[in-house]
């Protein structure tokens, strides 16, 4: 690991960025590791998620936004009920991941692909069609044998429908990515 | 009539989680539960969402907020603890004024943000509670033993889904209790399962809900009892990837919880789709009628 | 009236924003002023001197100095004026540094100000009186409440000191907490070897009278003159004639009973003496599990007592002390552990509390100091240690910490080795705390010698696996999630306010804050007063410490007690309420609004009318505020010398705003 450069490196403006839109003051994390010792995903993670909030409070914004772990985190709330410090963790790593995305990382692109094939089939339909997100998922992963076998499973229980279900009110649905969008632009 | 609510089924339900809408759309009609659905409810945009924007996520569930106002109706209920938390968190943010003026640019309208939102199984613990039900249960499930498994979303964060203990929720426990059934003291009851990263990180559900599988062999448990379309699907659907991932041999049948109410007050099977479920609820039963056997 | 205004440069600190020369000069034309100057430092030996000389010359029978705040040098210019002759209340404070020259620098509008602080205290002082203090006698008992080890330092020290000390503990044994340790940190001393000689000296003390299994109901009176109502809790055994001798607690047949001295390890007799070296070593029944007293049965410790000591229709009986000081040494009880719900909330038989561990520690415990394991009894292999359950946690309530846990846990883990030599010892910690004397080579001696494994993270979840438990716990130095299967786990619990401790304060008039621990009268300068005059704290009641602090505590609490009564009479202040009996119409208002209850109906020629208890009046001032017909006044604060100063303010205003 480099040395770092306290002063230098440290990005004031994106600590303050994340504090904004996510509610939460870094300070007040202890780096107790409580977070990083009740993470079921921690062993997946390449930082821990106490290192993270200790990068965060260290403004190594390159460092965190580029990581994979932001990518791996489901949100599961172990951290976050029991941060000592009633720190909403969960939230912190969700807005990471919103700026990590804007940003333009993404070094688990089978989860970002995933999660964009799944908003694709909701702004098209208005929910999720569910064969459509595997199609469109393996089409842009190219992993043409995702879960194949569970198609065994799950065609003669009737448990996957062939056709979309698409809502009368699909357009308001698709305004929303619309206006979204646009806001995001501007 | 134990109350009238908005039902929002959500996405899986009308796919791989058929079992538990239906089962669910039962189990209330028989406890008087009345089920409105959403008039042309929308994806609330489950774990995806959040994780791009989160006015694009309260939006997606404030539209079904929105449409549920049109309704005569006592509060939103779900099966679903992935639409549950996005439905209540978007309820929960919007009451910051600034925020729900963000949120409404991206829709038609504004949303009144006024009724409750809970999950089906606070309403059926809390409105109707474990004693009436088991005064109507016709089929007890003696000797069936149960891992209850409640998924990390049900009831965490607790400011937010504001229901049951968040590290040790009983709700189920009590309800599967009063149906009959012997439950398993199950340590890992919140512990997450992979969540949705079944496709994208197949490795992360072999290991989570593997776990889970294997921790529900130690407490001798016949089944698991969910609540949660991801969880059932990760422990149900992905066991055979699973035995084949960790070399195990896991036979373990994973209900929800509704189908195993629906069952124990006797309704039939055109109401409980018990046959959608992959590993055969048989294995579980087999065992349920041997302790029956050995304890007469 | 001929007054003398002095205004004080305070070198620059005043003079560098107030043009201390002009407020001199305006003082001058005030009403009933007869000389204004200005002085370099007031507070200092010529300052003084000058003030003493002025008045001499020019015949001065009242001083306004304008300086510092009355808080910082009041007691110094009053006794300056005393010593010119005048009474020491005909004086008064401007104060144009705290309020004036600290505020901002605006030199013009400070001048004003100044200059309208000191026209107040002049118009003030033309309408104070002379007032004189009242002397009373004063009791030259002490009460100690608590019979712990601050207690009993502190009531030995005034019992050696001469004082005829009253000892008031709650349980049925003097101790407290330190009786239930097995060893002390950091010199792994027995803690009932050292505790055990002074709790024998208070039993052998002529001076001291100790009542056990008794509380507190009610305390009235002020400082020298306290009356305290005492319940003495029936034990069931008349404790003349019981000798100690535990004949009855062989033969008891209930032996259900939760075992408060062993943290509930164990279950013990219905009668029983708590512990080998209880003082007073005699037996107690608890009747909620006594056969007799529930069902009538039994009766067995009864018929064999050698001295019939067994009294079944014995009752509670009421005692009265008068005192004229209370020492308050009521203690600590601990965080309630069942609250962290990923810990097991309480449903895992083997994890347990320090303290609780510290009796299994313990040869006079119940597993007679082998360490087993609740739930089966075997020796645990991997002992995991979790510190700062229930501190420094602010999810829970208790954002503190409470300073002792490291170095008991530290102690543990070291007893743990000696007592199993192959078994490890994990300790998760956030931080060492270590401060005193040889407390941090105590800690390094667990890290070093004695093998321990210290890990630096917190421990989010715990959960049964098979007959063991896995603790899941993180390792941040290492940057990972760490996970170990411990075989017995030990929550380091931290210190909370003693159950029923606001409860006592409120009996006291003493004040507590937002965790239930005592507040001193200052947190630096006076920790073992409080701001009710003659009740002394010590101990963990006023916050969470370590045993050479208690015992320091309960040695300072006797030393104030000791030069409270060093005076055979004491002054009280006479900036107190007075009632002009002639407007006093008797409603009763002021007697029920006075917080201290100092005030009492009297009848005055067959009619109802307020008298002020001048030695309880604290000269708050509410009474005055609350009195319809202004016939309650607070001497040095009376309405019309407030409404003086009021009226030399807005009239000069007033005079500005028309000019």
């Amino acid at each position: 690991m480099n040395t770092v450069s306290l002063k230098d490196s440290c990005d004031d403006a994106f600590i303050a960025e994340v504090e904004q839109e996510s509610e939460q003051k870094v300070n007040t994390c202890y780096q107790c590791g409580n977070c990083t010792a009740g993470c079921p995903y921690s062993s997946f993670y390449d930082y821990p998620v106490s290192q993270i909030m200790r990068l965060l409070q260290a403004g190594q914004k390159e460092t965190i936004l580029s990581s994979h772990s932001l990518w791996l985190c489901a949100t599961c709330e172990s951290c976050t009920t029991r941060c000592p410090n009633e720190i909403d963790v969960a939230r912190i790593m969700d807005v990471l991941r919103h700026m990590a995305r804007r940003a333009g990382y993404a070094p688990e692109r089978a989860v970002k692909t995933f999660w964009d094939s799944f908003l694709d089939s909701v702004e098209k339909h208005g929910r999720v069609f569910e064969m459509g997100l595997v199609a469109r998922y393996i089409a842009k992963t190219g992993r043409v044998l995702t879960d194949a076998d569970l198609g065994v499973d799950m065609l003669p229980k009737g448990k996957l429908s062939f056709k979309p279900h698409p809502i009368v009110g699909k357009e308001s649905v698709a305004k929303i990515f619309k206006r979204y969008n646009e806001e995001r632009e501007s | 009539m134990s109350g009238t609510y908005a039902y929002y089924p959500g996405c899986s339900g009308l796919g791989t989680s058929v079992e538990y809408d239906l089962s669910t759309r039962a189990i209330c009609r028989e406890l008087g539960i009345e089920l409105v659905d959403i008039p042309d409810w929308s994806c609330c945009g489950s774990t995806p969402a959040h994780t791009v924007d989160h006015t694009l996520s309260c939006a997606l569930s404030a539209r079904n907020i929105f449409q549920a106002e049109s309704l005569d109706v006592d509060g939103i209920i779900t099966p679903c603890p992935s639409c549950l938390t996005n439905l209540k968190t978007a309820s929960h943010r919007m009451q910051n004024d600034a925020f729900k003026a963000r949120v409404e640019r991206l829709l038609d309208g504004p949303v009144e943000n006024r009724l409750p939102i809970m999950s089906v199984l606070q309403v059926l613990f809390e409105t109707i509670g474990p004693a009436a039900i088991a005064e109507k249960v016709t089929e007890p499930l003696t000797g069936l033993r149960l891992a209850p498994y409640y998924g990390c979303i049900m009831n965490r964060p607790p400011e937010i889904m504001d229901f049951d203990d968040c590290e040790n929720p009983v709700a189920m426990d009590e309800l599967m209790t009063a149906l009959g059934a012997d439950v398993a003291p199950f340590p890992l009851k919140v512990e997450c399962c992979g969540a949705s990263f079944g496709v994208a990180r197949k490795d992360m559900v072999m290991k989570l809900s593997g776990r889970l599988l294997d921790l529900a062999e130690d407490v001798s448990a016949h089944a698991m009892v969910t609540a949660c379309p991801l969880c059932q699907m990760n422990l149900d659907l992905r066991q055979k990837q699973i035995n084949s991932a960790h070399k195990a041999k896991h036979r373990m049948p994973v209900f929800y919880y509704t189908q195993l109410i629906g069952k124990a007050l006797g309704m039939g099977e055109e109401s409980l789709m018990l046959d959608k479920l992959i590993v055969p609820p048989s294995v579980a039963f087999r065992k349920m009628d041997e302790v029956r056997r050995s304890a007469s | 009236m001929k007054i003398g205004v002095f205004v004080c440069h305070c070198g620059s600190n005043i003079a560098g924003t107030v043009d201390v020369a002009t407020v001199a000069a305006e003082a001058q034309k005030m009403p009933d002023v007869a000389f204004a100057s200005d002085t370099m430092y007031a507070c200092s030996e010529p300052g003084q001197e000058g003030i003493i000389e002025a008045i001499k010359e020019h015949g001065l029978d009242g001083v306004v100095v304008a300086s510092c705040t009355p808080r910082m040098h009041e007691p110094t210019f009053r006794k300056a004026v005393e010593r010119a002759g005048l009474n020491r209340y005909m004086f008064e404070m401007a104060n144009i540094r705290e309020h004036v020259s600290w505020i901002g620098k605006d030199t013009e509008a400070n001048t004003r100000k100044a200059i309208d602080l000191v026209s107040m205290a002049a118009a003030k002082l033309s309408r104070n009186k002379s007032l004189t203090p009242k002397k009373f006698d004063i009791n030259k008992r002490v009460m100690i409440i608590g019979g712990g080890v601050a207690g009993i330092q502190a009531a030995l020290d005034c019992a050696d000191g001469g004082l005829e000390v009253v000892l008031v503990e709650k349980t049925s044994s003097i101790g407290g907490k330190m009786s239930k340790l097995d060893k002390t940190f950091p010199t792994i001393d027995c803690s009932s070897c050292i505790l055990g000689p002074k709790m024998v000296d208070i039993s052998q003390h002529p001076n001291i009278t100790l009542y056990a299994s008794t509380e507190v109901i009610g305390v009235t009176g002020y400082v020298g003159n306290f009356t305290v109502d005492l319940n003495r809790k029936t034990s069931y055994v008349d404790w003349e004639a019981c000798t100690g001798c535990g004949l009855c607690m062989e033969k008891c047949p209930s032996k259900k009973t939760h075992d408060t001295f062993n943290e509930g390890v164990g279950t013990t007799t219905a009668i029983n003496i708590p512990f080998p070296q209880a003082i007073p070593k005699k037996a107690s029944i608890n009747a909620d599990s006594c056969i007799k007293l529930t069902k009538g049965k039994c009766g067995v410790c009864e018929k064999i007592c050698p001295t019939q000591a067994i009294r079944f229709e014995q009752t509670d009986e009421t005692v009265v002390e008068s005192v004229g000081a209370v020492v308050v040494a009521t203690g600590y009880d601990l965080f309630d552990y069942t609250r962290y719900g990923e810990y097991g909330g309480g449903r895992y038989t083997d994890v347990i509390t320090s303290l609780q561990y510290e009796r299994l520690l313990s040869a006079s415990g119940p597993t007679g100091g082998h360490i087993k394991r609740p739930s089966d009894g075997k020796e645990p292999q991997n002992i995991v240690f979790i510190q700062c359950v229930g501190s420094r946690d602010k999810s829970v309530g208790r954002p503190y910490c409470s300073g002792f846990c490291c170095m008991y846990t530290a102690k543990q883990a070291i007893l743990t080795k000696d007592h199993l030599p192959e078994s490890q010892s994990y300790v998760f910690y956030m931080d060492i705390r270590a401060p005193g004397k040889q407390y941090d080579e105590f800690t390094r001696r667990a890290m070093e010698e004695y093998e321990t494994k210290y890990v630096r993270g917190r421990v989010s979840m715990i959960y049964p696996k098979g007959d063991r438990y896995v603790v899941r716990g993180a390792d941040t130095l290492m940057g990972s999630a760490v996970e170990i299967e411990a075989d017995l786990v030990v929550l380091a619990v931290g210190a909370e306010a003693a159950q029923g401790a606001p409860q006592l304060a409120e009996k006291l008039r003493i004040s507590y804050d937002s965790f239930g621990f005592y507040m001193e009268s200052h947190p630096k300068l006076r920790p073992v007063e409080t701001n009710t005059a003659g009740v002394y704290l010590a101990g963990a009641c006023q916050g969470p410490k370590d045993i050479p602090s208690s015992v320091g505590q309960g040695s300072a609490a006797a030393a104030k007690v000791l030069s409270l009564f060093s005076k055979d009479q004491l002054e009280s202040d006479p900036q107190i309420s007075e009632v002009d009996i002639k407007r006093c119409i008797g409603c009763g208002k002021c007697i029920e609004t006075c917080p201290f209850g100092a005030i009492e109906e009297i009848d005055f020629r067959g009619q109802p009318k307020a008298n002020v208890i001048e030695t309880i009046c604290q000269g708050c001032g509410i009474c005055t505020s609350t009195c319809p017909q202004g016939a309650i006044q607070l001497q040095h604060f009376t309405d019309n010398q407030i409404l003086a100063e009021v009226n030399a303010l807005c009239q000069q205003s007033m005079q500005q705003n028309y000019e």
